[in-house]
């Protein structure tokens, strides 16, 4: 589904990424672990399409197609959904029509009837129930004033609603507690199908507790330097960075 | 990443989409201003010998005026008032009986306008008065308004048919000494709309009055007269389009409201004049005087604007709030795009007690558009007890525009709360982005995000024309982020 081929990106002038390889196929869970500085969001943003990244070499293909070449909208069209770290608040625009605005768009895209309000009304309540998202939400303005458990937990929310192939989370469960933390797990793992992926980026291990991913890459510097099963991750979280930068710098000198 | 081009700065030609003109027969008078144009006016609209005298008091007062006001932000070259005719009207048989003998030429300009004038297309819940140039075409509904005691119909009929109405009521409010454009405007005014709503009515529909400049190098100079009576009630809308023309053209107009008792007045602009070109080449110069007096105990003013258009808008709707208990509020959304230039607020005058006063102003600000807000609110030393909350806020696209403020607020009594907030923003790339990377493009996402700003002022515009409102909004932006 999404194939990234040695990437390299630059933040004004500042490498970033220094060649990114990944294969991530449908069905699968991935998880990109690393220390504050990686690189982690960046590699979340690139995919997604934010400005002020520069792909200086490398490449990314998703579902066959030259994902570099697309703008932000088209990717999204084409189900690609970034859970951000810090979720916009738009003031005066409500949860629900925005929502509403989204979901038409792709389906349009997609070729799909556009739903209308009523129908659009009964699709949502379905959803809210799956992330247990309170009514009030849906009807304030996107995110203004929510707390940081209620922004991310409308990201996941939105996930669910717009049903993207490939759904990027950013940091989701920074600044989470532990009951918000399963809600936000309950709603990731109701969405996990074998028709869509999803990649986990993180800081802590404590999320991949609740999803369970099929692959763990550790990110640092810019590069992975070590991919492997969900062990993977426990064992970072004993033996900390360190341990795999060291390994790293071992690697490479010998 | 993508070549797209997320520029802010690059501004695209925006369409607007009015600036059609329509080829009628006209009869102009001569350019120019001196008091036989005046006598012209006056004898072309059979006025009264009063109405005559009125003008001409205007007039000599304005002669001795040194020049226009120059105190706003805002720049313009000197206009030369020789220069404008101040009079043009379609031919037409001075009397019509019925809609069918309206020139089909003027109907079909007012139904590309979206106003259908004809009696079985007409928008239900909508009275009409639609000015062309320097006359009323027409007024829809008359007869069912007329039947609650209600008249509404163009200001020169009011002057021949309800002189005691006039007479007591005009230059109540915004006297011809008051400023430099109303001295102007109550010296050459041509047409436009006149109502009075009787004691105890509720107007059971919406009144609206559309005006249009069409003729070249004619100035529009309308005025409007709305009073309600003791626990009256009534909601009127004005919408004004011009052709798009290389020259500037100036409308002055002058519109004074009057609630007595109990009386409620809503007042709605929908304000799309001709902006100019992306190089601020043409479009119209708004000066325009707007002031309700809220004569009685109770009674209540609603300024609501949405100013989109005109290349510069000076524009004060204000409040008079002499009877005790009276509430005046102004909600206002103004858009410079381009070259366009706003300098626009509103005063609220507290002198009865127990007055109360809202403010809400949202300036939008677009490629090098320049947007000022001024506002004064002034409380009497009677006004015991009177209260104002002001909300002033800015939005800003694009780093080539501006967004000025300048609140006066002077208070002269001990037991006022006046309260002033104000904000300026941006709108962020990383809002653009998270809704782009829910799938809508940039264009709606502006859009989306313009509006939520607007959303106080639109919910209080009557529910169709929030409609209207929100996609002159969406064209009057476009193009505004590469």
């Amino acid at each position: 589904m999404l194939t990234i081929k040695d990437l390299y990106v630059s933040v004004e002038d500042k490498e970033i990424l220094k060649g990114i390889n990944l294969q991530v196929n449908q069905g699968e869970v991935h998880a990109i672990m690393g220390p504050n500085g990686s690189g982690k969001s960046t590699l979340a943003n690139v995919i997604a399409g934010r400005d002020g990244y520069e792909i200086t070499e490398g490449e990314i293909s998703y579902e066959g197609r030259d994902l570099l070449d697309m703008n932000p909208e088209e990717r999204a069209r084409e189900g690609v959904f970034l859970a951000f770290q810090y979720p916009v608040e738009i003031p005066g625009v409500s949860n629900a029509s925005f929502l509403k605005t989204a979901l038409n768009e792709i389906r349009k895209h997609r070729g799909e009837e556009e739903l209308d309000a009523m129908l659009f009304l009964k699709y949502m309540k379905e959803k809210m129930k799956l992330v247990g998202i309170p009514e009030s939400l849906i009807n304030r303005p996107v995110n203004h004033g929510f707390s940081g458990g209620e922004k991310k937990r409308n990201e996941i929310f939105q996930m669910q609603v717009l049903q993207p192939r490939l759904a990027v989370l950013d940091e989701t469960d920074s600044g989470l507690d532990i009951d918000a933390l399963k809600i936000v797990s309950k709603g990731v793992n109701s969405f996990r199908s074998k028709d869509n992926a999803v990649i986990v980026v993180t800081h802590y291990q404590r999320l991949l507790n609740y999803i369970i991913p099929d692959y763990v890459h550790v990110l640092v510097d810019g590069r992975i330097v070590k991919s492997g099963s969900k062990e993977l991750a426990i064992e970072l979280e004993e033996k900390g960075y360190d341990w795999v930068t060291n390994n790293e710098t071992q690697a490479v000198t010998a | 990443m993508p070549t797209e081009v997320n520029n802010v700065e690059e501004l695209a030609i925006k369409e607007y989409k009015y600036g059609f003109e329509t080829n009628i027969e006209t009869e102009t008078i001569p350019k120019g201003l001196n008091e036989d144009i005046i006598r012209t006016i006056s004898a072309k609209k059979n006025e009264p010998e009063w109405m005559l005298e009125w003008r001409l008091k205007a007039y000599r007062h304005f002669i001795t005026l040194e020049e226009d006001p120059r105190w706003a932000n805002i720049t313009f070259p000197k206009i030369n008032f020789q220069d404008i005719i101040y009079y043009a009207a379609p031919k037409q048989k001075p009397v019509l009986n019925s809609i069918d003998e309206v020139d089909p030429e003027l109907l079909k300009t007012f139904e590309k306008l979206g106003i259908s004038l004809q009696e079985q297309k007409r928008l239900t819940g909508v009275a009409v008065d639609a000015v062309f140039d320097s006359v009323s075409v027409t007024t829809t509904f008359k007869e069912e308004l007329s039947r609650l005691g209600i008249i509404f119909c163009s200001m020169s009929e009011a002057v021949k048919e309800h002189p005691e109405l006039v007479k007591k009521y005009l230059g109540s409010v915004v006297p011809y000494t008051d400023n430099y454009f109303a001295t102007l405007n109550s010296a050459v005014f041509s047409d436009g709309s006149f109502c009075y709503i009787p004691k105890g009515v509720r107007c059971p529909m919406e009144l609206s009055t559309y005006f249009r400049i069409n003729t070249s190098g004619t100035g529009q100079f309308e005025r409007t007269l709305l009073i309600a009576d003791e626990g009256g009630y009534v909601s009127y809308l004005e919408g004004c389009t011009a052709p798009v023309r290389d020259e500037n053209q100036l409308h002055a107009a002058v519109v004074e409201l009057i609630a007595l008792d109990n009386a409620t007045i809503k007042y709605s602009t929908v304000q799309n004049w001709y902006p100019g070109d992306v190089q601020g080449k043409g479009g119209v110069y708004n000066f325009v005087t707007k002031r309700g007096a809220c004569r009685g105990v109770n009674s209540k003013i609603t300024w609501t604007q949405v100013e989109t258009g005109s290349a510069i808008t000076w524009k004060y709707p204000s409040c008079i709030l002499q009877g005790d208990n009276s509430i005046g509020e102004f909600y206002s959304v103004a858009v410079t795009n381009n070259r366009q230039q706003a300098d626009t607020g509103t005063k609220m005058i507290h002198l009865g007690k127990n007055t109360r006063s809202t403010i809400v102003s949202k300036g939008i600000s677009a490629g090098k558009g320049n947007n000022s807000y001024r506002g004064l609110v002034r409380v009497h030393k009677k006004a015991d007890n009177a209260r104002n909350f002001t909300q002033c806020d800015s939005l800003l696209i694009g780093d080539k525009c501006g967004a000025h403020t300048f609140p006066y607020i002077e208070v002269g009594n001990p037991t006022a709360k006046v309260e002033h907030e104000a904000t300026t923003s941006k709108i962020g790339d990383d809002q653009l982005f998270y809704l782009r990377q829910r799938g809508i493009s940039q264009e709606d996402a502006i859009n989306m995000i313009v509006n939520g700003y607007c959303k106080d002022v639109f919910r209080e515009l009557p529910m169709e024309f929030a409609v209207e409102a929100q996609k002159l909004l969406g064209i009057s932006l476009e193009g505004s982020v590469g």
